[in-house]
């Protein structure tokens, strides 16, 4: 009960007015930037972060972490009524929330996919809070082949549940890592991959980099489109959010299968898309009304809505306990405590219990304050949808701009903002994916301090990676998830083409 | 960095499988870079692993899966990536922005970001002139207070604003 104590004082951290007044804020500023276009989840926690230099590093997360579930929640409102998923997992909501606001059924679908997001949070929080503290105490005993153990889960993971982009995935990975080690090395002091240039010094900064992939990119995609939006109306009254509330328990199954689905499909890194998926999937196959599914069905909107957010807070479950991220905004989130000074990892709980348990009981005011905030606010952030394409972008782009500049104070990283923006526009449309490069770039550093330091404890010698059962037990899951996806499609061929035979 | 303006400067290159030939190139080039850098300075064992160590065996993976996605994209269906009419669509938000970016060092941020304002609207929306003229001057002003004054982070500042005094 030590940990609950832990929480309650939590609460206490969090409750103090001007933490509340950052978490609304904070929430406010999220939805804007999930509603806007070039503004998404990562890119507006990197432009905000290094504003938060100065302040109080619990002020400072429950701020940046409030932007993510108001990123998340406004994330639905495109998707329900411009049929535009604000993020890659608001996708499987448009599926059935576009033809339910097409019916004039906005609102209903708007407060399920709230609610439901709520509900999707709420027991990725929960999950936070009962296993964090077991996986950090567990993680106390790793040394740095065990640390490179699961960095290396982390990323064959990436590799393994990707569908059938593996080489680009791969590649993306490399160039995460490559980024990374540009600059100065922090272990021999040399310069690596600078080529004689003063400004490559300093390395790439994963949050410029992050500002160009997301932010730019994501504008020039969106101009391609030809600058219009065309969107739905909605007005949210209290009536028929307590009417949609009263037929949220007979989709109980649903909403559990999909929380489950989104813990499980989160702890795992690139899972929140996945897991939208995966919940819509599998309710379609379940539900009674399956055959109604992408015409406008509730339990259509509630089942992804449900996984993604379960996924993308359960995503915050193994940055916080061995400081490797799930998802890009957790990585971003990520560097915010390492740029606070705060040192990510198992120690966190036992040297910051303070800003953890404030954290964590920040998530559950957050995302309850979140709710409240977006199913009064709707119609408002939907008039933002309104605004004419030719003014949102460029303050969209000056604040990218600042966000870039700010950093280091260097004019230079504008200008390698706007290249990873050209990077981030041609990589989107050929599929490369841009979450394990960014997370790549995270983690790099100290991905390889683990390695070299476990290499350096052997004299060398690769065997440390299987030296005792813990590290050669992840090595193994390691490989088998990486392995697992082209396996199994392989067999599955196999089988098809012999099958296949007979019939000719 | 893989340099995908030029892929996209090319007449006639806009069919998806150049693009990917073109990129797969790129980082076939960027992965020998890497290899070219870390070996020169050393990727072996000297008393522990030498400073190129890992870039190098990330090198080597990285060359192996561009390689693969070259070879992927040679053998793709033709697809167009990116349409004439689109690509301009592109260009007019590039073509301002780039020039924003090339005029914050001379001019500073806030006097570069009026004139990006009033170049966008005016290529790329049919915006009545006094409305350009406001977002022209009220946005860079909004940004002054907030980071300037507010926040007080420093941002880049021109001629105009050291005349104003600051």
């Amino acid at each position: 009960m030590d940990d609950f104590s832990s929480l309650l004082s939590g609460f206490q951290v969090a409750l103090s007015w001007h933490n509340v007044g950052f978490m609304a804020l904070g929430v406010i500023l999220g939805i804007v930037v999930g509603v806007l276009p070039g503004l998404g989840g990562p890119n507006g926690v990197a432009i905000l972060l290094p504003l938060t230099f100065g302040m109080e590093p619990v002020s400072a997360i429950i701020l940046l972490s409030s932007i993510y579930w108001g990123a998340l929640f406004g994330g639905a409102i495109t998707s329900i009524l411009f049929n535009i998923p604000g993020e890659a997992w608001s996708v499987a909501t448009t599926f059935d929330g576009y033809p339910m606001a097409v019916q004039g059924r906005a609102a209903e679908a708007l407060t399920a996919a709230f609610t439901a997001s709520f509900i999707g949070a709420l027991s990725g929080v929960v999950l936070i809070t009962f296993v964090a503290p077991l996986v950090a105490e567990f993680a106390l005993r790793f040394g740095p082949a065990e640390f490179f153990a699961v960095f290396l889960l982390t990323f064959c993971s990436f590799v393994g549940m990707g569908r059938d982009n593996r080489g680009k995935i791969i590649a993306a990975l490399c160039i995460g890592f490559l980024l990374a080690a540009v600059g100065l090395d922090s272990i021999s002091g040399d310069l690596r991959m600078t080529f004689g240039s003063m400004e490559l010094m300093r390395g790439f900064d994963f949050l410029v980099v992050v500002i160009g992939l997301f932010g730019i990119g994501e504008i020039l995609l969106t101009a391609e489109e030809g600058l219009v939006f065309k969107g739905k109306h909605a007005k949210i009254d209290l009536k028929v959010v307590l009417r949609t509330w009263a037929t949220l328990p007979r989709y109980w199954v649903t909403l559990l299968r999909s929380a489950i689905v989104g813990m499980w499909m989160g702890v795992t890194p690139g899972g929140a898309i996945a897991a939208s998926f995966m919940g819509y999937g599998l309710a379609k196959r379940f539900s009674r009304r399956g055959a109604q599914f992408g015409k406008g069905e509730m339990e259509g909107v509630l089942a992804p809505e449900t996984a993604a957010h379960a996924a993308g807070t359960s995503a915050l479950l193994p940055m916080l306990a061995l400081g490797i991220p799930g998802s890009a905004t957790a990585a971003v989130l990520l560097g915010g405590l390492l740029v606070w000074g705060l040192q990510p990892g198992p120690m966190l709980f036992v040297e910051q219990k303070d800003f953890v348990w404030g954290l964590i009981a920040s998530m559950y005011l957050g995302n309850l304050a979140g709710l409240v905030i977006v199913l009064a606010t709707v119609p408002l952030f939907a008039a933002v949808m309104r605004i004419p394409f030719s003014f949102v972008a460029p303050v969209i782009l000056i604040v990218c701009a600042i966000g870039a500049y700010t950093i280091s104070n260097s004019v230079f990283d504008i200008w390698i903002m706007l290249a990873f923006g050209l990077v981030g526009y041609v990589f989107k449309k050929l599929d490369y994916p841009l979450a394990p490069m960014v997370l790549a770039l995270v983690l790099g550093d100290r991905a390889e301090d683990a390695f070299r330091q476990a290499l350096l404890g052997s004299g060398g010698s690769l065997e440390v990676f299987w030296a005792n059962g813990l590290v050669g037990g992840l090595v193994v899951i390691a490989f088998v998830l990486l392995l697992w996806g082209p396996v199994t499609e392989g067999i599955a061929r196999l089988r098809r083409s012999t099958s296949a035979e007979p019939a000719e | 960095m893989p340099q995908p303006t030029e892929t996209m400067d090319q007449p006639g290159g806009l069919s998806r499988r150049s693009v990917e030939v073109i990129v797969a190139l790129c980082l076939i080039g960027l992965a020998g870079l890497v290899l070219y850098d870390s070996h020169g300075r050393g990727a072996g064992w000297d008393g522990g692993p030498q400073n190129g160590f890992f870039p190098a065996r990330v090198g080597w993976i990285f060359l192996a899966a561009s390689a693969y996605l070259l070879w992927k994209s040679v053998r793709r269906p033709p697809e167009t990536f990116v349409t004439w009419w689109q690509l301009g669509q592109v260009a007019r938000v590039l073509a301002p922005l780039v020039l924003f970016v090339a005029l914050i060092a001379p001019l500073g941020l806030y006097v570069a970001a009026a004139l990006f304002i009033i170049a966008f609207m005016l290529i790329t929306g049919k915006a009545r002139w006094w409305s350009v003229v406001l977002a022209a001057v009220l946005v860079p002003m909004a940004c002054f207070w907030i980071f300037e004054l507010q926040f007080r982070v420093p941002l880049p500042k021109g001629p105009l604003e050291a005349a104003l005094g600051y």
